[in-house]
C-alpha cells in the first residue's frame, strides 16, 4: 500500500468508527487531487464527505465550528502552500479556543491535512514546508509522517486527539513510498519520536520526506567514513519529544538536524537551541542545520536548493572532523 | 444599446425593510458621493421573507448566436481589421496551447494549462483594454499577454525555464509576467491578485479620462476566496477604476458551480457591493469585446469598478495534472465543444461577412504551428539560468549576510560534486 492509499484507509477507518466524523475540502468529493479521499463519498455519503467552496479560511473556520460541537472534522487544504488564507482561523482561533474560554470550549476534534514539500517541479507554490509557522503557535499539534505505515497510525491519532492537529503529508511520497500497512485500526502516539536506526557517533534528526534523504546520507557516512549515525524521526514536530533527542545526543555528542524549509526560524533552530541548552557539556561539535536556503522555493534550481543527501553527508562529516 | 437586456444592479428603488434598530440607521451616510450617498430605506408593515427562488437570473449579453448569426439588426462596431486581428490571435492561442500541451505530455516541459474554450474571453477582453491598462491575471489568460505582443518565443522561454525567461526560471510554466506589457507576474495562490488590483487602481483615480484602468481576471471558483470580497468592497468604497473580469467556466478543477455558490453566478454579487456589472456570453468574442469596452469606459469616466461575468465552459482538463473525465461526462465536454466553442462561432461570423475563408484558415494554422514549434525548439536549446547567480538574487534588493553565506556554501558544494548538480540532470 502506498501513502495516499494509507491515508485513504485511515480516513475510512475514522469515518467508520466515529459517526460524527466528516471529511471536506476543495475537490474532496471526487477523491481529491491526490486521490486521498477516493471512494469515501460513495461509501459514507455526501453529507459526510463533501466539496467546499474554494476558500481555505472557510475550510478552517467551518472545521473549527463543527468540531466545537464535540464532533470530528477532517479538513483538507489542497496544498500546504495554500494554507495561509486559513492562518488566522488556525492560529488565533483553533489554537486558542480552549485557553481563552478557560476550557469551556474547544475544537479538539479538528484535524487539518495538507500535502507539503518538494516534488521536483513544484516551484514557489507547490513545494513549501510551512510547519514552522504553526510550531510557533501554542495550542496546535503539528505532525508529519515519513511512510504509509506511519501515515495511517499518526493520522488516526491526530483525528482522535482532543487537540486541533495539523497533519502535513509529504506529497513526494504519496505514490513513491510503499509499505505493508496493517489493515486494522491502529494509532501511533503523538509527541513520540522514533529511533529509526540506532548509532553511536552522530545523532541525525528529521521528519517527513526528509527521512529518506537522511537515511541515504547516514548510509553514505557509514560506508565511506565508517561513521555510525543514530537516525531519529521526530514525527510530531510540536509538542516534540525532547527526551529522545537529548538522550541520543548525550550518547553521540553530535547533532545534525535537517528540513526542507528555509533555515532561518525553521524548526531546526528550536531543536538546536534546546539541545545546546540541555546537552552543552556533552557536545563535541557545533550542531549542524541542513535546510532549504533562505529564499523562496525555486523551480529550476530545486536540485541545488534542497538539503540533499550530499549536503547532509558533508554536515555529518563536519561534526566528526570538528 | 449595449445594456438593453440587463437589469440595473444599482436600482435606486430597491430599499430593504429593516425592523427594530432601524431608526438610527435611517440616515447613515456612507461617505460615498454619487449613486448612493446614504443608506436609505423605507419601512413596511409587510413581513416579507424573500426566498432565493424569487431572485431573477441575469441575462447574458450576446451579439452572435451559437449559429454564428447576428442577434441584433445593427452590425457590431468593430472594424474588419480588428475582427481579423482578434480571430488570428484566438487561433494562435489555440495552436500554441495545443503544441505546448503536447510538449508537456512528451515530458519536455513540466506543466501546462490551456485556455481551450476561453479564447474568446481572452482575446475579446484584451482587445477592449488599452496597453497601459495594468493586468492582474489568474493563469488562464495567456491570450491577454499574446494580444499585447508577448511573443511565442517569450511564452516558450518561460515554459522551458531558460535563461531568457524574465522570471529567471523560478516559477512553474505558464506563470508569465511582463512589466513591458503591463501584466503582473502570475502567482499560483488564488485570488490574491484581486485586492492588489484594487490598490493599483486607486493609484489611477486621478489619471484623467485618457488614463489607464486596472483589469483583474479570476475564475468563478477563485471568487469564493475571502480576497474576492476584500477586493470588491475596497474597489467600491474607495472608488477605483477597475474591471473585475470573472471567467465563469463552470468548474474549479473538479468542483462544479453548484458546490461553489448558490447565487446567480458571480454577477449577482455586484449589487451587494453597489457596483456596476454586466453578464456576457464569454463564447461570443464580439459580445465580450463590447461588454468590456463599455465597462472600461464607465470605470474610467466615473472612477468606479465594474464586475463583468463572462459565461463559458472549460473544455480542456484543468491542467496537465488533471483528467477531467473522472468528474464530468464526456458528452458534456463534447457538446460545448461542438455547439459553443468561440473559435468556430467567430469564424462563421467572419465568413458570413467575407472576412475569412478556408484558404486563410489553412495558411494561418500552418504558419502559426510552424512558428510555435520553432519557438519551442529555440527555447529548449537555450541554456538554463545560472543557479549561483539567480537562486539568491531578488529575495531582497541587496543580499543579506545569511544569503551571502548560503551562496558560498552552495558554491563549495557545486565544486565538490559537479556531476551531481549539473543542469539537465
Ligand atoms: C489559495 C489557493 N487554493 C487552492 C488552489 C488550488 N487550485 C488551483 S486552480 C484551482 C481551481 C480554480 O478554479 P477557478 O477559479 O474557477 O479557475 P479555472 O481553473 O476554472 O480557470 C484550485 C482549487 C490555489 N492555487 N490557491
Ligand atoms: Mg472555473
Amino acid at each position: 500500500m502506498n501513502m495516499f492509499m494509507a491515508i485513504n484507509d485511515a480516513m475510512r477507518t475514522a469515518l467508520k468508527s466515529d459517526d460524527s466524523a466528516v471529511l471536506f475540502g476543495e475537490d474532496v468529493a471526487f477523491g481529491g487531487v491526490f486521490r486521498c479521499s477516493m471512494g469515501l463519498r460513495d461509501e459514507f455519503g455526501k453529507n459526510r464527505v463533501f466539496n467546499t467552496p474554494l476558500c481555505e479560511q472557510g475550510i478552517a473556520g467551518f472545521g473549527i465550528g463543527y468540531a466545537s460541537t464535540g464532533r470530528t472534522a477532517i479538513a483538507e487544504v489542497q496544498f500546504a502552500d495554500y494554507i495561509f488564507p486559513a492562518f488566522d482561523q488556525l492560529v488565533n482561533e483553533a489554537a486558542k479556543m480552549r485557553y481563552r474560554s478557560g476550557n469551556q470550549f474547544n475544537c479538539g476534534g479538528l484535524t487539518v491535512r495538507a500535502p507539503y514539500g518538494a516534488i521536483g517541479h513544484g516551484g514557489h507554490y507547490h513545494s513549501q514546508s510551512p510547519e514552522a509557522y504553526f510550531t510557533h503557535t501554542p495550542g496546535l499539534k503539528v505532525v508529519i509522517p515519513r511512510d504509509p505505515i506511519q501515515a495511517k497510525g499518526l493520522l488516526l491519532s491526530c483525528i482522535r486527539d482532543p487537540n486541533p492537529c495539523i497533519f502535513f503529508e509529504p506529497k513526494a511520497l504519496y505514490r513513491g513510498s510503499v509499505g505493508d500497512v496493517p489493515v486494522g485500526d491502529y494509532t501511533i502516539p503523538l509527541g513520540k519520536a522514533e529511533i529509526v536506526q540506532p548509532g553511536t557517533d552522530v545523532t541525525v534528526v528529521g521528519w517527513g520526506a526528509q527521512m529518506h534523504v537522511l537515511a541515504k546520507a547516514c548510509d553514505m557516512a557509514q560506508s565511506e567514513m565508517g561513521i555510525s549515525c543514530e537516525l531519529i524521526d521526530l514525527r510530531t514536530i510540536v509538542p516534540w519529544d525532547i527526551a529522545t533527542i537529548v538522550d541520543s545526543v548525550k550518547k553521540t555528542g553530535r547533532l545534525v538536524v535537517s528540513h526542507e524549509a528555509p533555515k532561518t526560524s525553521g524548526f531546526a533552530a528550536e531543536i538546536a537551541a534546546t539541545i545546546s541548552d540541555k546537552c552543552f557539556l556533552y557536545l563535541e561539535a557545533p550542531i549542524q542545520r541542513v535546510c532549504g536556503y533562505d529564499t523562496p522555493f525555486p523551480l529550476v534550481f530545486e536540485k541545488c536548493y534542497v538539503p540533499d543527501h550530499l549536503k547532509n553527508f558533508e554536515a555529518i562529516k563536519h561534526t566528526v572532523d570538528f | 444599446m449595449l445594456l438593453a437586456n440587463s437589469r440595473g444592479m444599482l436600482a435606486a428603488g430597491r430599499r430593504a425593510a429593516v425592523a427594530a434598530n432601524a431608526m438610527q440607521l435611517r440616515s447613515l451616510t456612507t461617505g460615498v458621493s454619487g449613486a448612493a450617498d446614504k443608506l436609505t430605506y423605507e419601512f413596511t408593515d409587510k413581513l416579507d421573507l424573500i426566498k432565493p427562488e424569487s431572485y431573477e437570473s441575469r441575462k447574458a449579453y450576446q451579439v452572435i448566436g451559437e449559429d454564428g448569426k447576428l442577434r441584433q439588426s445593427k452590425e457590431p462596431s468593430l472594424s474588419a481589421e480588428l475582427c481579423q486581428k482578434m480571430y488570428e490571435n484566438m487561433v494562435r492561442l489555440q495552436v500554441m496551447d495545443h503544441v505546448l500541451y503536447e510538449a508537456q505530455r512528451q515530458g519536455r516541459i513540466s506543466f501546462y494549462m490551456q485556455t481551450n474554450g476561453e479564447e474568446g474571453i481572452n482575446i475579446g477582453s484584451a482587445a477592449a483594454l488599452k496597453h497601459e491598462d495594468v493586468v492582474f491575471a489568474q493563469y488562464r489568460e495567456a491570450g491577454v499577454l499574446m494580444w499585447r505582443g508577448f511573443s511565442l518565443q517569450n511564452f516558450a522561454d518561460q515554459c522551458f525555464s531558460n535563461a531568457d525567461d524574465p522570471g529567471k526560471g523560478r516559477q512553474m510554466p505558464i506563470h508569465y509576467g511582463s512589466v513591458e506589457h503591463n501584466f503582473h507576474t502570475i502567482s499560483s495562490p488564488l485570488t490574491t491578485q484581486v485586492p492588489q488590483a484594487a490598490g493599483a487602481a486607486y493609484a489611477f483615480r486621478d489619471a484623467g479620462k485618457d488614463g489607464p484602468v486596472v483589469a483583474t481576471y479570476f475564475g468563478e471558483g477563485a471568487a469564493s476566496e475571502g480576497d474576492f470580497h476584500a477586493g470588491m468592497n475596497f474597489a467600491a468604497t474607495l472608488e477605483c477604476p477597475i474591471l473585475f473580469l470573472c471567467r465563469n467556466n463552470q468548474y474549479a478543477i473538479s468542483t462544479p458551480v453548484q458546490d461553489q455558490f448558490r447565487g446567480d453566478g458571480i454577477v449577482s454579487r455586484a449589487q451587494g457591493y453597489g457596483m456596476a456589472s454586466i453578464r456576457v456570453d464569454g463564447n461570443d468574442t464580439i459580445a465580450v469585446y463590447e461588454a468590456v469596452s463599455e465597462a472600461r469606459a464607465y470605470a474610467r469616466e466615473n472612477n468606479r469598478p465594474v464586475l463583468v461575468e463572462m459565461m463559458s465552459y472549460r473544455i480542456g482538463h484543468h491542467s496537465t495534472s488533471d483528467d477531467s473525465t473522472a468528474y464530468r461526462p464526456i458528452e458534456e465536454i463534447e457538446s460545448w465543444k461542438e455547439t459553443a466553442h468561440p473559435i468556430p462561432r467567430f469564424r462563421k461570423y467572419m465568413e458570413a461577412h467575407n472576412l475569412w475563408d478556408e484558404d486563410k484558415e489553412t495558411a494561418l494554422r500552418t504558419d502559426v504551428r510552424k512558428a510555435v514549434l520553432q519557438a519551442m525548439t529555440h527555447a529548449e536549446d537555450k541554456p538554463k539560468p545560472d543557479a549561483l547567480d539567480n537562486l539568491f538574487a531578488d529575495v531582497y534588493t541587496e543580499m543579506p549576510q545569511n544569503l551571502v553565506e548560503q551562496q558560498r556554501e552552495l558554491s563549495e558544494q557545486l565544486k565538490k560534486y559537479p556531476a551531481h548538480y549539473a543542469v539537465h540532470h
